[in-house]
């Protein structure tokens, strides 16, 4: 099967009429990916981790990536971040392309705008929950009082208020996955890109997790869930799935209970 | 499970007539299963034949209420307490038809396997809508049936992703039946790839 010429779907998800065709992006998109292509390595050992993708994420919507391992569900997380380039194709986070943004540019964006939530942590021993919340602000020149502040309201919204000063030993799993959202929605960030973030909670506390993403993307941010949990990509509005680097298939918008309840009364 | 059960279970709360026992059965299984009162009536004449509940003398305003008895509470409690059979569930046409894509000259088992892995999914998404809106204490058992379709649908889709990866290891038998299997044929193809 050829890699170059397999048809995709250009502008999945996407509603007919909205897509972006001229140069920019849509309007309102947090997040676009264009035709975007990711290939590791060169020659015959060459890996096509991506391989045509295109997705437009709006406020307001939460969409799951699914797909196998080595499907490119991360790989794509890690170009919508701007943590990794595509080797073609094109990335916009609110409009704006980071193929043109310099280094320093790049890293404003991402401390700015960008939330992650990783299985893997990344939580500072060292520091106590609001200072590791408060960190990323702290990097971009806040204040270290409104840093603070603003990392107690997110903690706060991640039920978190009365644990801020602990460490993150002195955390459940599950209450240090909290301090890992609250650092991922601090401050005006608009985007949220969590990969497998329930990672090894139980189904409970995972379940709070995908919980607190879908309110803040109710709340007006987008969102991309990588998962390989049914389960978890039911917080999604819409799910894209991917088979070797190729979108093949995403969930339309919902037809409503009834046709999913007829049928089940005998 | 009958209506039978579900009519009896109701009217060990207290007694009850037609369209209060409707409208309690559509709320305690959260509008999932819904009756039309023809159903109702049946189910209850039938359960009167049979000596497991008894009808009251009708109200002033026409409404015939209706009483379990105590052969009805021991063919309720005997329902509690027997586990549901798996082998009288229906058959799963799901599990059917795949193994007959897989066997049928032409059928791209992919793509089926793509197609239902689809819709159980949208099917999940909603069910988990609704789910995140009935979050009231007293949503707990219609959150349970909810949690059911959801554990279903779940496990269809990690079924589904079983299949897929089957298929994708599959090495049709070399001597096997050949002439048959264009479909399967094809799939061994991509599975070298």
């Amino acid at each position: 099967m050829s890699t170059a010429n397999e048809p995709t779907l250009p502008s999945l998800g996407t509603p007919p009429g909205n897509a972006g065709t001229g140069d920019g992006a849509p309007a309102d998109a947090v997040l676009e990916l264009r035709d975007v292509h990711r290939t590791h390595g060169s020659g015959p050992a060459a890996v096509h981790a991506l391989r045509g993708v295109s997705l437009v994420v709006r406020p307001g919507e939460l969409v799951a990536v699914m797909g196998p391992s080595g499907s490119g569900k991360s790989t794509l997380l890690t170009l919508a971040g701007g943590l990794d380039s595509p080797t073609a194709g094109a990335v916009y986070v609110e409009g704006q392309s980071l193929h043109a943004l310099d280094r320093s540019g790049l890293a404003r964006l991402r401390r700015r705008r960008i939330g992650y939530i990783f299985q893997n942590l990344n939580l500072i021993g060292s520091l106590t929950a609001v200072e590791n919340v408060a960190l990323p602000l702290e990097l971009d020149g806040t204040g270290v009082r409104r840093a603070r502040r603003l990392a107690l309201d997110a903690l706060t919204e991640v039920g978190m208020s009365e644990l801020g000063d602990r460490f993150p030993d002195q955390l459940s799993g599950g209450q240090q996955q909290r301090v890992a959202i609250a650092r991922a929605l601090v401050g005006e960030r608009r985007l949220v890109l969590a990969d497998e973030p329930t990672g090894a909670l139980d189904s409970q506390t995972g379940e709070a997790v995908l919980r607190l993403l879908r309110r803040r993307v109710d709340a007006g941010a987008a969102g991309v869930l990588v998962t390989h949990e049914a389960r978890h990509a039911g917080w999604a509005d819409r799910v894209v799935f991917l088979r070797d680097g190729v979108a093949v298939d995403s969930t339309a918008p919902l037809a409503g209970i009834e046709s999913l309840l007829s049928g089940s009364g005998r | 499970m009958s209506i039978r059960h579900g009519l009896l279970a109701l009217l060990e709360r207290g007694q009850m007539y037609g369209y209060q026992l409707r409208a309690a059965f559509e709320e305690s299984t959260g509008s999932t299963w819904p009756l039309n009162i023809g159903q109702v009536y049946t189910t209850l004449s039938r359960l009167e034949r049979d000596g497991l509940v008894r009808s009251l003398p009708e109200s002033e305003a026409g409404q015939r209420p209706y009483e379990i008895t105590d052969a009805g509470r021991a063919d309720l409690a005997l329902w509690f307490a027997t586990p549901i059979s798996r082998t009288d569930r229906p058959r799963d046409e799901l599990a059917i038809k795949l193994a007959l894509a897989l066997t049928t000259p032409g059928v791209d088992v992919r793509t089926v396997v793509q197609n239902q892995r689809t819709a159980t999914m949208r099917a999940l998404q909603e069910l988990t809508r609704l789910k995140y809106a009935s979050d009231r204490p007293e949503d707990l058992p219609w959150r349970l049936v909810l949690d059911a379709m959801m554990f279903q649908a779940e496990a269809e889709v990690r079924w589904l992703d079983h299949c897929e990866t089957s298929l994708a290891r599959h090495r049709p038998p070399a001597s096997g039946p050949a002439p048959t299997s264009e479909a399967v044929g094809r799939t061994g193809e991509e599975a070298r790839r």
